[in-house]
């Protein structure tokens, strides 16, 4: 057996699937995760290769995006400056295991909260940042009006992912028949999707209107109306670390919050001064209360987050709605006030 | 000079032999200790996360589709089945790399010391080319090119009646087994005991007289004559079913997916270019005096080459060839970048819906090894059987 040597060229894949597996031998328990970045000047956060509108380098290559914005909310609530990240692109499958085996200190990429990563894989979801749900887009021409008009067609789709699993389960339902075509990665699925190799593309609706965009004539193709799925956007933190857990949720709250409360990335600087007489402002940006050193940090966290990315409307504006290419209507993910989802437990 | 028993005895316990046996003790206790160590301490993490560990989750159901199997699967079956449509798939994939590989392999390695300048710098040029790019990016060109290429489904091109090219793949009208299909069967048993038979008869006649057939072109007659005699002569013996565009796809017939066919396409030509250089380095390693002698003695240069260098260059070509053919079904895991469902593609799938990353990679370790062990003991049988020809 002796010719039997080591090649290599072995997969990449495997390999990295392979070091982030062999992490999780013989690592000790360390201390809390905010110790840690704290001694380390900087945050490990787990983003996507390149979803446009949430998190995806731009021409200079800085990331940018809902999901980045919300890295950058944390980084500035404990350092004071928002670009104290590394960000780490993750595959799809990467995703959870990257934060299980501490390579990343927060994933927040698109990942839907459900029961089984939240019970059996080892880590704790975080607030929801975006009511997301998956949906098919084809091609204007094919005259398919319904995703249950799609049976037969093979269906372009990324690996590792919830998309999979509401793919099956919505074929099962309804008596149709797909023929999937499994990518490792987004940009491989498009590319299949845009060359013709598949009829339609299934991710979550907002990516879809994403990938749009950047199909060479976006008006020839169209999202069909069918939603198959709820899909709650949550970035992930290890499970077991509650401070750690605390501190993002707490922050994102915040963000939110901040919206309620009218505050902007532009009066966040004199708004304790100006609203003296607001107890809510006054708690959540450190005139009054203890809040901050609740979770470790400066009594001033929110201001300095705030002030790095804006509440959380304006990210929203910003990367996704009216300010972004994309322009998604704000829909499920507005304020309770005004209609929408988006209702945090109270700062106090 | 004979030593006594006794020095013999004092020898094994000597001083130095005893020291040696502690040290290798020691060794293998300190690596055997670690090993323990990280099997512990990997146990406690997973408990300490609350991550599920062991092999249960291969009898739960898998939930997620598969585009290309070739055993029935749907997704309200086992992770297991899963896997197994992976691992089978895998195999397929990697025995008939192996196999078109070999052959271009061989007919490049020849081209490169072939006589006709044209042919050797065609070849040479294919094998540095090929040689020198990442597999990868040769698979993702071969996908891009088959993708950008083909026409969509709705042009799909003839290219044979009731065959079909198309960006879904070839599609090709499948054999059906009819009530007669047995009668196939026997004609198609009697031609190759004829083959047989004619093979050692030739043999036995080119032994004794010198006199030669062309054993191939009358081998492949004896095969194919009688089953299409048969098929001429009874009715439903072998149904052709036709694939037919049917809304989005064409329905029925055999179908080779655009991945698939990317992946056999990219892996045989990257492959094939170092199994050439193995033959053209092993067919360089025949002394020239045996060529010249097997031309003195009147062989053509096509006998030359198959009766006197090849059988002789095998000898070098095979324990290096063993090695590219490892490599190759390691490859065939980069099928993952362009959509087709191999054993790590489907693994990573239930990577990411379980999280069970260790036994998942252990499976994948454990079956390759087993591929890889299993390609290299034929390959020794063979390189044993090759050597003995020594003269």
């Amino acid at each position: 057996m002796k010719k039997l040597a080591v090649n290599k060229s072995t997969g990449k894949k495997i390999s990295g699937m392979m070091i982030a597996g062999l992490a999780l031998f013989a690592t000790q328990a360390s201390a809390g995760t905010l110790d840690d970045v704290k001694a380390r000047g900087h945050i490990n956060c787990g983003v996507s290769e390149g979803v446009p509108g949430f998190s995806n380098p731009n021409s200079d290559g800085v990331w940018s995006g809902l999901d980045v914005d919300m890295c950058r909310a944390v980084s500035a609530a404990i350092f004071g400056e928002s670009d104290k990240i590394k960000f780490v692109p993750l595959a799809s499958k990467q995703k959870i295991l990257a934060v299980v085996t501490g390579q990343v200190d927060l994933t927040s990429r698109t990942t839907t909260w459900t029961m089984k990563r939240d019970t059996k894989e080892g880590v704790d979801f975080t607030t929801i940042v975006f009511y997301d749900g998956q949906g098919f887009m084809t091609r204007k021409d094919l005259g398919v009006s319904s995703a249950k008009e799609l049976d037969g067609a093979t269906v372009c789709v990324t690996s590792g992912t919830t998309t999979e699993l509401n793919l099956a389960d919505f074929a099962r339902a309804n008596n149709l028949n797909f023929e999937p075509v499994v990518f490792e990665g987004k940009k491989e699925a498009v590319n299949a999707y845009r060359s013709g190799r598949c009829d339609a593309l299934t991710t979550d609706n907002s990516q879809l209107a994403s990938f749009r965009t950047t199909m060479p004539d976006p008006s020839a193709h169209v999202v069909l109306p069918e939603v198959i799925s709820k899909e709650p956007l949550s970035p992930l933190v290890k499970h077991g670390d509650n401070q750690w857990k605390d501190l993002v949720t707490w922050t994102i709250n915040g963000l939110i919050t901040a919206e309620e409360l009218g505050v902007t990335q532009k009066n966040v600087s004199n708004l304790a001064e100006a609203q003296r007489n607001n107890p809510t402002v006054q708690r959540m940006l450190g005139a009054s209360g203890e809040y901050g050193s609740y979770i470790g940090l400066e009594n001033n966290w929110m201001v300095n987050a705030i002030s790095a990315v804006g509440n959380y409307g304006e990210i929203f504006d910003r990367n996704l709605g009216k300010d972004s290419p994309l322009n998604l209507p704000r829909g499920t993910n507005a304020l309770w006030q005004d209609g929408g989802l988006m209702y945090v437990a109270p700062l106090r | 000079m004979l030593k006594t028993t006794s020095e013999r005895l004092g020898g094994l316990f000597s001083y130095s032999n005893l020291l040696s046996c502690f040290y290798q003790t020691l060794t293998a206790g300190i690596v055997i200790a670690c090993a323990y160590y990280l099997l512990l301490a990997t146990q406690e993490n997973l408990e300490a996360r609350h991550i599920e560990s062991g092999f249960s989750f291969l009898t739960q159901e898998a939930g997620f589709p598969i585009g290309d199997s070739l055993i029935s699967y749907s997704p309200s079956d086992s992770y297991g089945r899963a896997l197994l449509v992976g691992i089978i798939n895998t195999f397929v994939a990697a025995i008939l790399c192996i196999f078109l590989a070999t052959i271009v392999g061989i007919v490049m390695g020849v081209a490169q010391v072939s006589g006709n300048p044209l042919i050797a710098r065609m070849a040479e040029v294919y094998v540095e080319v090929m040689r020198n790019i990442p597999v990868l990016l040769i698979l993702l060109f071969v996908y891009g090119v088959v993708l950008v290429g083909l026409p969509s489904v709705k042009q799909a091109i003839e290219f044979i009646p009731d065959g079909f090219l198309s960006q879904r793949g070839i599609f090709v009208p499948r054999p059906i087994a009819g009530d007669n299909f047995i009668y196939l069967m026997l004609s198609l048993g009697l031609g190759i005991i004829g083959t047989v038979f004619f093979l050692k008869w030739a043999k036995k006649t080119l032994d004794a007289t010198g006199k030669s057939y062309p054993t191939i072109w009358i081998s492949l007659a004896l095969v194919i004559i009688p089953p299409v005699i048969t098929q001429a002569v009874f009715n439903d013996v072998l149904t052709w079913e036709a694939p037919e565009l049917k809304g989005f796809n064409f329905k029925g017939g055999w179908v080779f997916r655009p991945e698939f066919a990317a992946l056999v396409f990219g892996l045989v030509l990257y492959r094939g270019a170092f199994i050439a250089e193995n033959v053209r380095s092993g067919i360089v390693s025949v002394q020239k005096g045996q060529r010249e002698a097997a031309t003195a003695l009147g062989l053509s240069s096509d006998r030359t080459m198959r009766d006197v260098v090849l059988p002789q260059a095998l000898r070098t070509v095979i324990p290096s060839t063993t090695n590219d053919y490892a490599s190759l079904v390691k490859d065939s895991s980069l099928a993952i970048a362009i959509g087709f469902p191999d054993m790590v593609s489907i693994g990573g799938t239930m990577i990411g819906q379980n999280g069970q990353a260790i036994e998942v990679i252990a499976i994948w370790m454990g079956v390759y090894l087993c591929i890889n062990l299993i390609i290299s003991l034929l390959m020794n049988i063979a390189n044993n059987k090759f050597q003995l020809v020594e003269r």
